[in-house]
């Protein structure tokens, strides 16, 4: 992408100079500089970008992240970790210039503690095997992230992920107890402990989500939750989207916090019916899915009375999950949104701002109004109890132009976001694909501020360097205000 | 909704701050004080934040509220509590005039932490003034944000030598419909061993304590999922268990009775109990346990390091050696962060460590 040059961060290491120095600390297959071998590397999961880094290592060992981290640190060249490669901001992305490291050959799980109820594993380890290692133990690892088949945990600790269960279970930040991180200067370090919390400053909650832009994850201690007795879900149908919007607040009025709450819009519904026949209903505006989970007792007493809730809230229909396979076609339409989406259009593009979910209606107006405008269609698929929205935009990259219309209205929803009081990303970070929305979502001394903590860890800026915070010269140039408390755009909206 | 909103007083903190920027001078910042005994002192200019207060955005269907730092924490939950809800950290006041601020700065949790999170889990967002008296917003009002570096949750146990709390917001929880707590007769041993148990199922259980004598198990949830608990766990109800839990968080138990220095170790919740001379009181389901005794500092953090935690001297000891020493490339970490977000070393020097 042109609009994403390195300019700003340039660096002038010779390839062969760092060729020759990797080579005395990794082994043949694990050190790739040709260009053909390069190129699976080219990207993560937002495709729109690519750069062929200069180098790719892949170590096997914690000293041999160790050592190319001394290396690099020493050549002055910058490091961008890789776990699956499945992030959706372009936070793993290559450097031009640098080494693209990635975290794949460490697959183990090292430990499951029962008595303590936790896992150690290696961070390429993927998010779904880590619970279904635990499984046998009835025990789980509860963040799950729709791409848990495939991303790895060190993904999921360096972005801060969530999933469909995280209203009531948390954010990986919330389940997990202990990093071994390799610094810039090639030390291994252990934030957390296997206690709840650990001396000093939280580390660990500024580690979560810091896009490998503090330290390398080497190791993580994760929190496993005992399995729910019971899991049961309903789908509600309704005839208008807002009216699904207030049923979710109607439920946690009522004290109940699902495990589960998902809302998808007519065009989303219709895609994934097609795509997996769900059986859900396409006639639709949209559908919640609302899960609760627990002890057999919590479960039935909380289903009926989110039912009478679904019901009283102008749901046309209201279908609960008669066993565990009904439950799990109700779940593949929805985790299977995305695939579904990118089948009725040859490319699309995702957005992940939250907003306070109040303001729904005002959003999705205002999507509504820019789509028209872009002449662009957009899907809407919703963590709706947490406020999450994924609007994803259809369009078609081959066309001269599109990709370029489809950025833009994609930074139009993120203004929006910020704009009722949200954010411009809830879980997919900020990468190099949000990097210029930061710009209005911040204040200068506030970047300066992201700037100061990151020089605390990395003196030199060689960990993924352009990433996660834009520079204030980037602002100036993308030419953002940022949106000031109190001097909103959409004054009549109620903010306190 | 906002509720006894007063003065807002950041401007002139932020220009007590700025003036003790240029001149180089400490400042020791206050809320209730109720928690001046802990940690290590520090002796700056005071910079009394009390008086910034007001609960300024609560809106229960969201779960969240933002509140200014000055706030008492008993306005607070009083406000939640009205409409059903709850912070889920149940948080220690140790002392009527505990602040909002002191208690996101201290990050103690009650009881119900193991189970529904710690104080710095539900932090969402937080309005500070950093060391060069910058007003800087992290984090906002909403559930799930990872625009920039978590700030926000870093404040939380940085005991005040990051930043000044202007303003926190917090995700709350919903009350839950029901609670009991069970209780029986048993050794510290096997209650760590049945707590653990316990909380490995998934039952709705949300406290578990060895109080020398018995293990109370509390299990909050609908109706009938707290009656089919009773009929599992067995063991007796306790009665006025309210205030058996406040009694636990607040530290009015007999057994924090006497002079004798109290220890906070932290620990993996199964480990098994720490023989020193002295007793010793089980909370969060084991992962925290109250020690009070004379034994020797050094063991105590040894054996509480042994058990994958730390210790931490809380009460009626050795405060200039409050938290335990950390790892040497760790600490030149901390010492970065603290340079980067307090440049002159001007909020609450020493307070947590030395040198920081
Ligand atoms: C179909 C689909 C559905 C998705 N659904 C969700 C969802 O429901 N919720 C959600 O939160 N996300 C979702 N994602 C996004 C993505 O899967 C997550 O962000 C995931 O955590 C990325 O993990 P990864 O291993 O693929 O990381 P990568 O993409 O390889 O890397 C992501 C970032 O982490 C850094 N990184 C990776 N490993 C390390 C390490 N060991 N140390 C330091 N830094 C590291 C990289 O530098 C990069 O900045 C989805 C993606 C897809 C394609």
């Amino acid at each position: 992408m042109s609009s994403h040059s390195h300019h700003e961060t340039e660096f002038h290491t010779h390839r062969d100079t760092l060729v020759n120095a990797l080579r005395k600390v990794l082994a043949d297959d694990a050190l790739l500089y040709q260009s053909e071998d390069l190129s699976p590397y080219e990207c993560d999961g937002l495709s729109a970008y690519r750069q062929l880094p200069m180098v790719v290592a892949i170590p096997t060992t914690i000293a041999q992240v160790q050592d190319v981290m001394r290396i690099c640190n020493q050549l002055n060249v910058p490091v961008v970790a890789r776990g699956a490669g499945t992030g959706l901001s372009g936070g793993a992305l290559p450097h031009a210039q640098g080494v693209l490291l990635s975290l794949a050959r460490f697959k183990s799980i090292l430990n499951i503690d029962t008595d303590n109820r936790s896992a150690t594993v290696q961070p390429g380890v993927r998010n779904l095997a880590i619970s279904e290692a635990a499984a046998k133990y009835r025990l789980y690892y509860a963040p799950d992230p729709s791409s848990q088949i495939a991303c790895s945990i060190g993904g999921n600790v360096a972005e801060n992920s969530g999933g469909v269960h995280c209203l009531k279970y948390g954010l990986t930040v919330h389940n997990i107890l202990q990093l071994k991180v390799v610094t810039i200067e090639g030390e291994l370090i252990t934030i957390g402990s296997n206690a709840l919390d650990a001396p000093g400053y939280d580390l660990l909650a500024l580690m979560t989500g810091s896009e490998g832009m503090l330290g390398v994850i080497v190791e993580v201690t994760v929190k496993l939750l005992p399995t729910p007795e019971r899991a049961q879900v309903l789908l509600a149908a309704f005839d208008d989207v807002v009216k699904a919007g207030s049923a979710v607040g109607n439920i946690i009025s009522a004290g109940i916090i699902p495990a589960g709450l998902e809302m998808m819009d007519k065009l989303s519904i219709q895609a994934a019916e097609d795509f997996v026949h769900a059986g859900y209903p396409t006639d639709a505006a949209a559908i919640l899915l609302c899960e609760v989970d627990g002890t057999n007792e919590e479960v039935s007493d909380h289903i009926s009375a989110v039912r009478e809730i679904l019901q009283s809230s102008g749901a046309t229909e209201v279908r609960t999950a008669k066993d565990d396979a009904e439950r799990a076609t109700f779940w593949k339409g929805r985790k299977a949104a995305f695939p579904a989406i990118g089948r009725i259009s040859p490319d699309y593009y995702c957005m992940d701002g939250t907003i306070p979910r109040k303001h729904l209606p005002t959003v999705l107006k205002g999507i509504e109004d820019l789509s028209s405008e872009y002449g662009l269609a957009v899907a809407n698929v919703f963590h709706a109890g947490d406020g999450n929205l994924h609007p994803l935009i259809l369009y078609n990259a081959n066309v001269e132009g599109e990709l370029e219309r489809t950025e833009e209205f994609g930074g139009k929803i993120l203004e929006l976001c910020v704009e009722v009081g949200g954010t411009i990303t809830g879980e997919h970070g900020v990468g190099m694909e949000k990097i210029n929305q930061m710009c209005v979502q911040f204040e200068t001394a506030e970047l300066e501020q992201f700037h100061a903590v990151k020089h605390a860890f990395d003196a030199k800026g060689l960990l993924n360097p352009g990433k996660a915070v834009p520079t204030l010269h980037r602002c100036a140039e993308f030419g953002a205000m940022h949106v000031h408390h109190g001097e909103l755009p959409f004054p009549e909206l109620e903010r306190f | 909704m906002g509720l006894n909103i007063n003065e807002d007083i950041s401007q002139s903190l932020q220009e007590r701050v700025s003036a003790a920027m240029n001149s180089k001078t400490a400042l020791k910042i206050v809320g209730g004080n109720s928690k001046a005994f802990y940690g290590r002192e520090t002796d700056g200019e005071i910079l009394n934040v009390s008086g910034h207060s007001g609960i300024l955005n609560y809106e229960p269907t969201e779960l969240v509220a933002t509140v200014r730092a000055g706030t008492k924490l008993s306005e607070l939950q009083q406000a939640l509590s009205a409409q059903g809800q709850m912070l889920p950290f149940e948080p220690p006041h140790l002392g009527e005039s505990a602040t909002v601020g002191g208690t996101v700065a201290t990050n103690l949790s009650g009881p119900r932490r193991p189970f529904g999170g710690a104080v710095r889990d539900h932090v969402l967002g937080v309005k500070i003034i950093n060391g060069k008296g910058e007003i800087l917003h992290f984090g906002g009002e909403v559930m799930k944000n990872v625009a920039g570096y978590d700030l926000s949750r870093l404040m939380a146990g940085a005991m005040g030598t990051l930043g000044v709390l202007l303003e926190v917001s917090f995700k709350v929880n919903p009350v839950a419909e029901n609670e009991l707590t069970l209780y029986r007769n048993c050794s510290i041993d096997t209650a760590i061993t049945t707590m653990n148990e316990w909380a490995s199922r998934p039952y709705p259980i949300s406290g578990g304590v060895f109080d020398g004598e018995n293990l109370y198990i509390r299990f909050s949830g609908s109706e009938n999922a707290v009656e089919a608990a009773r009929k599992k766990f067995g063991g007796d109800e306790l009665e006025d268990a309210n205030n058996f839990w406040l009694r636990i968080k607040e530290q009015q138990h007999a057994f924090f009775g006497g002079d004798a220095p109290l220890w906070r170790l932290s620990l993996a919740p199964a480990s098994p109990h720490i023989l020193l001379p002295g007793k010793t009181l089980v909370d969060w389901a084991g992962a925290q346990r109250w020690y009070k005794g004379e034994a020797n500092a050094d063991d105590i953090r040894q054996a509480a390091q042994k058990s994958g935690g730390h210790a931490v001297m809380f009460r009626g000891g050795d405060r200039d050696q409050a938290f335990q020493p950390l790892d040497p490339v760790v600490m030149r970490l901390h010492k970065n962060l603290k340079q980067a977000m307090d440049p002159n070393g001007i909020l609450n020097p020493g307070r947590l460590y030395a040198q920081l």
